[in-house]
């Protein structure tokens, strides 16, 4: 049985890894994105840095190990020493782990610091999770609308063969102009959600009845996804988010459109924003 | 440390004092062997029940789209297998070791209060058909994840006072079998095995005990929050009513860190135990083996808020945080440098106990390097709720915990049952868990670097291949537990008969008793030097 387990398994590896090499998911599937904002760069780097500096020390203490492991064996005639303590060792090894630490803390403080600092933005978003779809409200323009999965439910059902961005597409992506500092504002309208992009460098938790606050500064366009990161109920792993990066004009140009889609509205969604079904996503029907 | 062999006559001449008949022994037994027996077995069997809801989850996993269970029944079954894992099977294994070993180790006849030792076991049982019973209620079991965040968890149907119900029986159960095992070691211990003489799986377990005490009523006090919450009008977590769901989290992980440490302290112990016995050479720096565990049950307590990385602290919070956590590697690192000087010019053998040692060694030193990326908060905002965290966390509780728990049972069911497991079934079931473990979690760390969230049903056709090497992990590591499985009950049942001293190497009271050891333990204080 074991024996069958193995060469199945072996197989399946062995399959695995061959469709893995070849197929389309070349730089998304091994290693953090190197993303698309200045922090998401600060943020991969930390990230590498503190890869590398384990690495270091695993092949070290593993080295020793496996070669004691080698050599100290009974059966190749090994006699124990007997020692059993070092104060002065002791201390070393306190104190030198201590020393990397602070390396490591210097740089993830500064990215922390920048990380945090909010100030400036030149547009407000304010992203609201629901069970189990996103609104997202440009604050200062008066567009608001839903942001909904539009993976058909034949393809999750396996009823028809599944798209390049299966489980990552939605009906109205979020836009936003390429190069401006965007603030992000989170908040839910039910239980706890979080909104992540991986390429933007960071999730932030949506929580109800308190907003968060952050930022990014998207460099390059483009269409970025990610998705809802706190389990949130049945359908957390169906609330995709789809962020497009576009040009200063083009976003200008967007938003035209959408105020002017939203006019006969607008006194209604004045006032309640969030309330209002979303005028384009064709429902709830998840 | 050497002993002087037990001045009394082991057993034979108090076959009055024996254990009772039939099923009577095991319903009203007061023994520290018999509890500590039936917390192993029944461990055993939450084991593989937590197991197959892991398989469950592997299972429709393995492809992308839904192919075996709907979300609902998946987020039910990702909630149940931590619930069974951590409370059923991690954490009773300890304890059931504790009831075994500590008696033996310090030279008292068994724990300072037998009759709440019977208690504390027999709730388990309840406790879990409990838990498990609320599958079939209206609305099914929990699926808010274990951690019971609300407001999600108030969404749960007719299982929830169940399941909080069950919550608090695991938490009195765990009190109780805590208070009793730092009576034990305080009062019991023979005359002159003093405090820094005790083993040093006695030590993680006297301070394990207190932090089970210290955070259990912490628990407890969450999730009644939790009730009145959703069934009298309180609004300790709704903010509609002026309260705040961010703070059952800081409440939760105040408890759920040190939660952590108790699942593995016991863990560092029995490894301790177990390097020096098959290195033939003592501890290496045993007092700073003591000291860094006090540090780190210290430093556990101030740690919590690095599972809250993203909810929006303050940056001084959040940097508070960061540091506390880091931190915690030099105590680990201190650790681990002290089981490889223990190796360091020893003479080895490499038995199936010491195979899980060397294995928990390298695996959980892997688990804590992850651990270290994750304390890096700005790093944390992508790593938080992916699968990189569910393999971090893996590592340190599989080829963590659990493999020393293996490792234990290993090395002492010659000395509890009197008759040696078979060796090469043993060595047979540590390579398969040790390549399926690591098959089954490593991909699991790419998937969460790579943007897979946790606890989702189905995913992007990106993270398929991983997926499916995963999963395949999985079911190998799963199906070969079958084999200690039947290594254990054949070892009960019979073989060949082990010596006292049991492995060349070993030392300590429990060594210097019968193979197996009489019913009552230690009925004169042994000589300890």
């Amino acid at each position: 049985m074991g024996m069958n387990r193995i060469v199945a398994g072996t197989a399946a590896l062995g399959s695995g890894l061959a469709s893995w090499s070849g197929s389309a998911c070349a730089e998304f599937a091994l290693n953090m994105p190197r993303g698309v904002t200045p922090v998401s760069h600060d943020v991969y780097h930390l990230h590498m840095t503190i890869f590398w500096i384990c690495v270091v020390i695993g092949i070290g203490v593993f080295g020793v190990m496996f070669w004691s492991i080698y050599h100290h064996r009974k059966s190749r005639g090994a006699v124990a020493a007997q020692f059993h303590e070092s104060t002065l060792i002791e201390i070393l090894w306190t104190i030198i782990p201590m020393a990397i630490l602070i390396v490591m803390a210097v740089p993830a403080t500064a990215t922390l610091v920048r990380m945090y600092d909010t100030r400036d933005a030149e547009l407000t978003v304010k992203v609201t999770g629901y069970q189990w779809r996103w609104h997202y409200d440009y604050l200062d323009e008066g567009v608001g609308f839903f942001s909904t999965l539009s993976t058909p439910q034949a393809q999750i059902r396996n009823a028809a063969p599944k798209g390049e961005h299966y489980l990552l597409e939605v009906d109205n992506p979020l836009v936003v102009p390429v190069g401006k500092k965007v603030r992000i504002l989170t908040t839910a309208a039910d239980v706890i959600h979080s909104w992540w992009v991986p390429d933007l460098g960071w999730k932030k938790d949506a929580i109800p009845g308190f907003i968060n606050e952050t930022w990014t500064q998207i460099e390059e366009p483009g269409v970025y996804r990610g998705q809802c990161a706190e389990l949130c109920g049945r359908d957390h792993g169906f609330m995709p988010i789809v962020v497009k990066a576009v040009p200063e004009a083009e976003f200008k140009e967007w938003l035209t459109q959408m105020k002017a889609k939203a006019t006969p509205q607008t006194a209604q969604n004045e006032s309640h924003p969030v309330s209002q079904p979303a005028p384009v996503s064709g429902g709830q029907a998840l | 440390m050497s002993t002087a062999a037990p001045t009394h006559d082991h057993g034979h001449d108090h076959e009055h004092h024996g254990p009772a008949p039939g099923l009577s022994r095991w319903i009203f037994t007061t023994n520290h062997k018999d509890i500590g027996t039936l917390y192993l077995l029944f461990s055993l069997l939450m084991f593989f029940v937590g197991g197959a809801m892991a398989l469950v989850i592997r299972a429709e996993l393995f492809q992308p789209g839904l192919q075996i269970v709907d979300p609902h029944f998946f987020n039910q079954m990702t909630t149940m297998h931590a619930l069974v894992m951590i409370f059923g099977a991690v954490m009773p294994a300890f304890v059931g070791l504790a009831n075994w070993l500590i008696p033996m180790m310090i030279g008292a006849p068994d724990m300072a209060l037998p009759r709440m030792n019977n208690w504390s076991f027999w709730i388990m049982p309840f406790a879990f058909t409990l838990l498990l019973s609320t599958l079939f209620t209206a609305g099914g079991g929990p699926a808010g994840g274990w951690t019971l965040y609300p407001p999600l968890v108030l969404q749960t149907g007719e299982a929830f006072p169940f399941v909080i119900l069950a919550v608090h029986m695991m938490g009195a159960s765990s009190i109780m079998g805590a208070i009793n095992i730092v009576a034990t070691i305080l009062n019991l211990r023979a005359p002159t095995m003093t405090l820094m003489k005790m083993p040093l799986f006695v030590w993680t377990w006297l301070i394990t005990a207190f932090l089970l005490i210290a955070v259990m009523p912490v628990l407890a006090g969450a999730v009644t929050m939790l009730l009145t919450d959703k069934y009298f009008g309180t609004s300790f977590f709704n903010a509609a009513g002026g309260g705040d769901p961010v703070m059952f989290q800081h409440i939760f992980w105040f408890f759920g860190h040190p939660e952590v440490y108790i699942m593995i302290l016991p863990a560092f112990g029995v490894v301790s135990m177990i390097i020096p016995t098959f290195a033939r050479k003592p501890l290496f720096g045993y007092a700073s083996m003591v000291y860094a565990t006090a540090s780190i049950a210290f430093l556990s307590f101030i740690v919590w808020a690095h599972h809250m990385f993203t909810v929006g602290m303050p940056l001084a919070g959040e940097l508070f945080f960061m540091y506390a956590t880091m931190l915690i590697a030099v105590p680990t690192g201190v650790k681990v440098f002290n089981w490889v000087s223990t190796m360091w010019r020893g003479s080895m053998t490499f038995e199936t106990p010491m195979l899980f040692a060397i294995a928990f060694v390298v695996l959980f030193t892997i688990g804590g390097f992850s651990g270290l990326m994750l304390a890096i908060a700005p790093a944390d905002f992508q790593y938080q709720d992916t699968y990189f965290v569910v393999a971090h966390f893996h590592y340190v509780l599989v080829p963590g915990a659990v493999f020393s728990i293996m490792a234990a049972a290993y090395y002492w069911l010659p000395k509890w049952t009197g008759h040696m497991y078979n060796e090469k079934l043993g060595q047979w079931h540590f390579w398969l868990s040790v390549i399926g473990v690591n098959v089954l979690f490593f991909p699991q760390h790419f998937l969460g670097l790579a943007g897979m969230p946790r606890r989702i049903p189905d995913y992007a056709l990106q993270f398929t291949e991983f997926n499916m090497i995963s999963t395949v992990g999985a079911f190998i590591f799963g199906l070969s537990q079958l084999l200690f499985a039947y290594n254990v009950i054949q070892t009960i049942r019979g073989g060949a008969k082990a010596t006292d001293q049991v492995w060349e190497g070993a030392k300590g009271l429990e060594w210097t008793l019968s193979s197996p050891p009489p019913y009552h333990t230690f009925q004169t204080a042994p000589r300890v030097d």
